[in-house]
């Protein structure tokens, strides 16, 4: 089937996609994985020649936003031009079939292609109750991505749900939440893209390269490709400079804010998160949260939900001391009472001298 | 007549100095980090670098601080008996133990005699082992937030590992944490020192700049030292009697 397909250039002119867009988007790819310019023509003839590789796209507990930022953007989108080069068999949100016509697309692909198709795996998966809190067509999800993600050729876990549980998984967790990683363990060739929601240019990026070097990209000790999630937001971000200088909002809406001054002390977490949303940005490049305005809330680090709470602070509030107790009070309290604490004591050994002179030997 | 003993060696104070200086400068310009409340940038960004200042100040006092910890740990084990490791662990001997029941009776007004000894009192020794664990855990979390801005660097290889456990805010949290615990300590360790020189009347607060106390011939030997060992008179190297 591949070899009678024509050339992907072919099948994008029929779509309105001009041979100088093709290329626009190979450098795009090339530079998202930091590479050199000159692997943009081998990506440009990978992409050209490659087999068109089948993906099956499964969503457990999620919002589909990451299938809503894969599809959502501005015409010829990253995604038009990938989704020519893959066949998406089965994607619950878009395809035409439903029900048992469906489910049937999901087996003939798994059977058709055994170990040569790419899972990608939307949302968490609850293990609670035997699992019974996510089901589809009578199957518990961790199943589902059993039966699918063992054999495929690679796996992608797309979004913070997929990763670690995510919104799912956060606070008490009542079904049970985790991420694919923990749902089905000892999955080889794993890549993880956490984001709320992934970026469509990376999640594009690494089927690029998938394609065009038939291996996953390097990744770092969280399963992340490190072209994606290797630098620390705050080392690209374009308000570093008032940051350096010392000049932060203070309150929202502030002359600091309308002056696009730093976000650090409203808790921005792009300190702490590795992403290239600086760079990459988001919407085809329009802008990005920093940009509009917003502190980075971290969700590319691990149960941000949870650990990057309070958004809009610096550091957490302690634990066990009231709701709106920030460790900068309580230190305060505490070193207070410790010098109070040392007064009265050295005002009592005062007294003590005066009623019971000290045995030390004085040799006066 | 008292005698003039030398306790304190010169590591043991050039240490105690840089950690002091230094453990001020990094609450000063830490608290800032943390909460930058002064406003100086009034020229435009490319003309002032204050809080990067503040941060250089920060991670320049740090590693100053690491390395007069690694010296002092070093110490530790190559020092005299008063700066050995074992001070650190009173409670594993009987002397010891006896040692810090008498402290605790006199700090709490329950024993008129001070404890008078020639290195710590053996209370003092348990609050540094809470001390130590203490520099331990600031040392690694801010070695482990230096790398997080750095992550190709050899300090996030040595501590990166702690984010697969610990959250980056929690790790923040805890770093500030230990400052106001070690301020905490810093007042009571100023009093205490304060409280025991006028009692005991051996010249402890100027020891710390000379390195010698001033002790009574017929002291009995400190909790530390071994049980053969004759009292602080002749015969030891260390001891300079006048």
């Amino acid at each position: 089937m591949p070899s009678r397909t024509p050339s992907l250039e072919v099948r994008l002119r029929d779509h309105g996609i001009s041979r100088r867009e093709f290329l626009k988007f190979c450098s795009l790819m090339t530079a998202t994985l930091a590479l050199p310019a000159a692997f943009t023509p081998k990506i440009a003839k990978a992409m050209n020649t490659a087999a068109r590789i089948p993906v099956v796209w499964l969503e457990f507990q999620d919002c589909a936003g990451n299938t809503e930022s894969f599809l959502r953007s501005a015409a010829p989108t990253t995604a038009e031009i990938v989704l020519e080069q893959i066949s998406l068999n089965y994607h619950e949100t878009i395809m035409a079939p439903a029900g048992a016509a469906a489910e049937r697309s999901l087996a003939e692909t798994l059977e058709a292609y055994p170990g040569k198709y790419i899972a990608i795996v939307e949302g968490a998966i609850p293990l609670k109750d035997g699992g019974i809190y996510c089901t589809i067509n009578g199957r518990t999800a961790q199943s589902i991505a059993q039966e699918v993600c063992s054999n495929a050729l690679a796996t992608i876990a797309v979004g913070a749900c997929a990763w670690d549980g995510g919104w799912p998984g956060a606070g008490v967790n009542p079904t049970g939440a985790v991420g694919l990683r923990e749902a089905v363990p000892g999955l080889k060739n794993l890549v993880t893209m956490p984001g709320c929601p992934v970026n469509v240019v990376n999640l594009t990026a690494l089927l690029v390269h998938f394609i065009t070097f038939n291996e996953l990209p390097a990744t770092d000790q969280e399963g992340r490709p490190l072209f994606a999630y290797g630098q620390l937001i705050h080392n690209n971000c374009e308000r570093r400079g008032h940051f350096d200088a010392g000049r932060f909002v203070e309150i929202w809406g502030d002359e600091g804010h309308r002056m696009g001054y730093c976000l650090y002390k409203m808790g921005c977490k792009g300190p702490q998160t590795y992403s290239n949303c600086p760079s990459v940005q988001w919407n085809e490049g329009t802008s990005w949260p920093i940009g509009a305005g917003h502190g980075c809330v971290g969700c590319m680090s691990s149960n941000f939900w949870d650990n990057t709470s309070p958004f809009y602070e610096r550091i957490p509030h302690l634990e066990g001391f009231g709701v709106e107790a920030t460790a900068d009070m309580v230190g305060a309290v505490a070193v207070g009472a410790v010098v109070i604490g040392a007064a009265g004591h050295a005002a009592a050994s005062a007294v003590r001298a005066k009623v019971q002179p000290s045995g030390v030997q004085t040799d006066d | 007549m008292r005698q003039r003993i030398y306790v304190w060696q010169i590591p043991v104070r050039l240490t105690h100095w840089v950690n002091a200086i230094s453990i001020v400068i990094l609450s000063f310009t830490g608290y800032f980090i943390g909460n930058p409340w002064l406003f100086v940038a009034r020229r435009e960004t490319y003309a002032s670098f204050f809080m990067g200042t503040v941060r250089f100040v920060h991670f320049a006092a740090a590693f100053i601080f690491l390395a007069s910890v690694l010296l002092r740990t070093y110490w530790a084990v190559a020092g005299n008996p008063w700066s050995s490791w074992r001070g650190l662990f009173p409670f594993l001997t009987k002397r010891g133990r006896q040692s810090m029941l008498h402290a605790f009776q006199y700090y709490f007004f329950l024993r008129r005699d001070p404890p008078e000894t020639i290195g710590h009192n053996a209370l003092a020794g348990m609050t540094y082992a809470i001390i130590v664990l203490l520099y331990g855990m600031i040392i690694f979390s801010g070695v482990a937030l230096f790398g997080e801005l750095h992550p190709e660097s050899l300090w996030a290889r040595l501590t990166g590992w702690i984010f697969l456990f610990v959250s980056s805010p929690q790790i923040r949290l805890t770093h500030h944490v230990i400052m106001y615990l070690l301020i905490i300590f810093a007042i009571y360790h100023i009093y205490v020192a304060w409280l025991i020189d006028m009692e005991e009347a051996n010249g402890l607060m100027s020891s710390i700049f000379s390195g010698f106390k001033f002790l009574h011939p017929d002291q009995s030997p400190d909790w530390i030292e071994p049980d053969a060992s004759p009292a602080p008179a002749a015969g030891k190297a260390s001891s300079h009697a006048d």
